[in-house]
């Protein structure tokens, strides 16, 4: 595989809504696919700034989504907030460990884990670096097939807000903090959209022709 | 065109927001917070860190965040967090208490105040000044500066299902709340602190009388069934009730008046009772369903209660008489009263030299039923006519009142005699006399039945058959009265005959001899057929 030409090298950039390759005609920045009108880009722009930019704000938004109670449950009267590691400590002592697992994996573990493999992704990225390629490939998928599975902590305030309404005997209600938690799913999410993996293999040229 | 752009992306909007947002979040909770305080309590019951509000007025202003023990362990410290607002509230007088509220605090409200925690209530002082450590009171204060309204004093002898908070009734609506209670010290009776609200605290005057208006009267005694309640909140919760009787003093009350509660309506409305008169009854014959308070009765009204029941030992007889003592309040006789005689002496003896003119005239005590269902006696005080007379010892302290028997106890009296006049009879030889006359007359019947009546059949059939021949004979068609017919037809004309024939020596008596003259014709007068 490594004799195979790149397309950088022949001038070619693929068309990324029709799939067309063409050869643009010059060094520009706005030519446009001849069958489809797209602009052409050989590679994402502005990727790595994009999904800095996205990353860094889901971080910022994680410490009140962390911090905030997502939850307020009034039961026979007293009424209480919770957090989210709040509720997973609640869930564990009161012997749902299932529940407990599933919301601790789903709104602590698979967001630290997003944000340390962008970062990861991202800042070998912007180096250069040709550590580990296969192996920052397969975590950039993982990253992207597991990316939307946080958001089952949201769905799961907004189900249990929606059916325990049962006036003075219990009620629930979701606060901001969820609202948060929303947010950084959502912009980790966009994060890995922005993040172009071809990035991952830009600097295997460099190495073989240095 | 890998070449990395040097101009910033627009993308970078997206973190500075964030980060902004982040930072006025921060900002304004650190600036929203309030003052923290710590308030020393005896015990933390009822206190949870996090969740027990602290509440001014019915508005939460602050949160307990933290409840440990002190240093020595003699007390415990909450760590309370206040809102900002509430900054003002704490002066160097404020007080704290914990309230653990009940089933409806001056209601029933809501299952939520059932089951929800106590919480903290403040009592704003009126010194200037901040302070940070405060200690709780144990009991609710019983002046709330911020309300208005007087507190008074209540005595009562037993709490029953009053608590803090209990209500405070005036013709059933709520005017205030019991505040605190306390035993007194010497143990004999609670010392209840209320707190009426204005305007509703000038309605406790001097005259007003207080009573336990908890749950429901019922009450089933010798005069029947009585069912009474005040709300139902009362049912649940207790409640104090108050009213002026009227002709009662009506000028407010000041604050701290003391009052004493009453037990119901009924006692705390009814005028005073005046000075009690004891006496002692003693009866020959058991008195099963006469109880300590049962009601004295004297002509149809209420005058005292039953206060013991004793026995006592006649060794002459080998008899326990039962020694019953009756208290009696000569003033609910009412205005009649004034118009009895008096006498001299303190007042037992009045009472003495009184009762026992009444006596000679057949005063008694008797024990009779007042419920026939449930056996219940009651003491009657009444004259009885034909009374043997009793020697009444008016120098006897308690004074003895003579006794007779109950209605009921008489009437199987004469039962008893009845049954006793019943035994006396000889019935046996009543029976056996009945016997024989029963055996003769059934003798009898035989022979009516053998001898008498077919004599008497075969007369009638005899009869019978007499009275068919008379029928023949006098039927129309028989010959008999046609024989007659013709007779008495013959006996007419020879009727007419003999009358010509009289008629004619009448006129010429000589024809009798001379036979009929040639002239003599008939006359017109008779009437006569032609004579053949």
């Amino acid at each position: 595989m490594t004799g195979l030409p790149r397309a950088k090298t022949l001038g070619l950039v693929g068309c990324h809504a029709c799939r067309l390759v063409c050869a643009p005609p010059a060094a520009h920045d706005d030519s446009r696919c001849p069958r489809c009108g797209t602009p052409l880009h050989q590679r994402q722009p502005h990727s790595l700034a994009r999904a800095w930019a996205l990353l860094l704000a889901g971080v910022i938004f994680y410490v009140p989504a962390n911090l905030l109670p997502v939850m307020h449950t009034n039961m026979l009267g007293s009424g209480s907030d919770s957090t989210i590691l709040e509720g997973v400590i609640e869930f564990w002592q009161s012997g749902s460990y299932g529940i407990a697992l599933v919301i601790f994996i789903a709104s602590v573990a698979v967001p630290c884990s997003k944000f340390l493999i962008l970062g990861l992704l991202l800042l070998t990225a912007q180096r250069r670096s040709g550590w580990a390629r296969h192996e920052r490939t397969r975590l950039y998928r993982l990253v992207e097939l597991v990316g939307y599975w946080s958001m089952l902590d949201v769905v799961v305030v907004g189900v249990v807000a929606g059916l325990v309404k049962f006036q003075a005997l219990a009620d629930i209600e979701p606060r901001l903090g969820i609202l948060f938690f929303g947010a950084v799913v959502i912009l980790t999410m966009l994060a890995a959209m922005q993040f172009d993996p071809r990035l991952i293999w830009d600097g295997e040229t460099h190495e073989r022709n240095s | 065109m890998v070449s990395p752009r040097r101009r910033l992306s627009v993308m970078w909007i997206v973190p500075t927001l964030a980060a902004l947002i982040g930072l006025s979040m921060l900002v304004h909770a650190w600036s929203s917070e309030g003052p923290t305080i710590t308030i020393a309590f005896k015990t933390a019951e009822g206190l949870e860190a996090g969740k027990t509000p602290v509440k001014y007025k019915a508005v939460t202003v602050g949160t307990v965040t933290a409840v440990d023990l002190s240093k020595d362990g003699s007390h415990v410290v909450a760590s309370v967090a206040l809102m900002k607002n509430a900054a003002s509230l704490l002066r160097t007088d404020t007080r704290f208490w914990v309230v653990r509220p009940r089933i409806g605090m001056g209601g029933v409200s809501g299952i939520d105040t059932l089951l929800s925690g106590s919480y903290i209530a403040v009592d704003r002082g009126v010194e200037r000044g901040f302070a940070k450590a405060y200690t709780g009171l144990e009991m609710p204060p019983t002046i709330i500066h911020d309300v208005p309204g007087t507190s008074f004093t209540i005595y009562a002898d037993d709490l029953g299902s009053l608590d803090i908070g209990s209500p405070v009734y005036y013709r059933h609506m709520q005017v205030g709340h019991i505040a605190s209670y306390r035993l007194d010290a010497d143990g004999r009776r609670f010392n209840l602190q209320i707190f009426v609200n204005a305007p509703y605290d000038r309605l406790v005057t001097k005259g007003a009388r207080f009573w336990n208006a908890s749950g429901i009267d019922v009450s089933l005694g010798a005069d029947g069934l009585k069912l009474n309640t005040q709300s139902l909140a009362t049912v649940m919760a207790g409640g104090i009730a108050f009213a002026t009787p009227t002709g009662g003093v009506s000028t407010p009350a000041s604050a701290q008046t003391t009052y004493a509660l009453a037990k119901d309506e009924a006692a705390a409305m009814a005028p005073s009772d005046g000075p009690a008169q004891f006496l002692q009854l003693r009866f020959e014959n058991s008195l099963r369903g006469l109880s300590v308070g049962a009601p004295v009765q004297f002509a149809g009204m209420d005058i005292g209660h039953v206060t013991s029941i004793d026995l006592d030992y006649n060794a002459a007889a080998h008899r326990f008489p039962t020694l019953v003592g009756i208290e009696i309040f000569p003033s609910r006789l009412g205005g009649v009263t004034t118009r009895l005689p008096t006498y001299q002496g303190d007042q037992e003896q009045q009472a003495a030299q009184f009762l026992a003119s009444l006596v000679a005239h057949g005063l008694r005590a008797q024990a009779r039923a007042g419920n026939l269902l449930t056996g219940q006696l009651y003491i009657a005080i009444d004259f009885v006519p034909n009374a043997p007379p009793i020697a009444f010892d008016m120098q006897a302290r308690p004074i003895v009142l003579p006794t007779v028997n109950g209605s009921f106890d008489q009437m199987q009296e004469q039962i008893a005699s009845i049954v006793a006049k019943v035994n006396k009879m000889p019935l046996e030889s009543i029976g056996r006399h009945l016997d024989a006359s029963l055996g003769e007359l059934n003798g009898t019947l035989g022979q009516i039945n053998g001898e008498l009546l077919p004599a008497t059949t075969r007369t009638m059939q005899t009869l019978q058959r007499t009275l068919g021949t008379v029928q023949g004979t006098f039927a129309d068609d028989a010959p008999l009265p046609q024989h007659i017919t013709e007779t008495l037809l013959e006996v007419q004309r020879t009727a007419r005959s003999l009358r010509t024939l009289t008629d004619l020596l009448g006129r010429h008596p000589e024809s009798l001899l001379l036979g009929t003259p040639n002239d003599a014709k008939p006359t017109a007068n008779t009437k006569e057929e032609p004579t053949h």
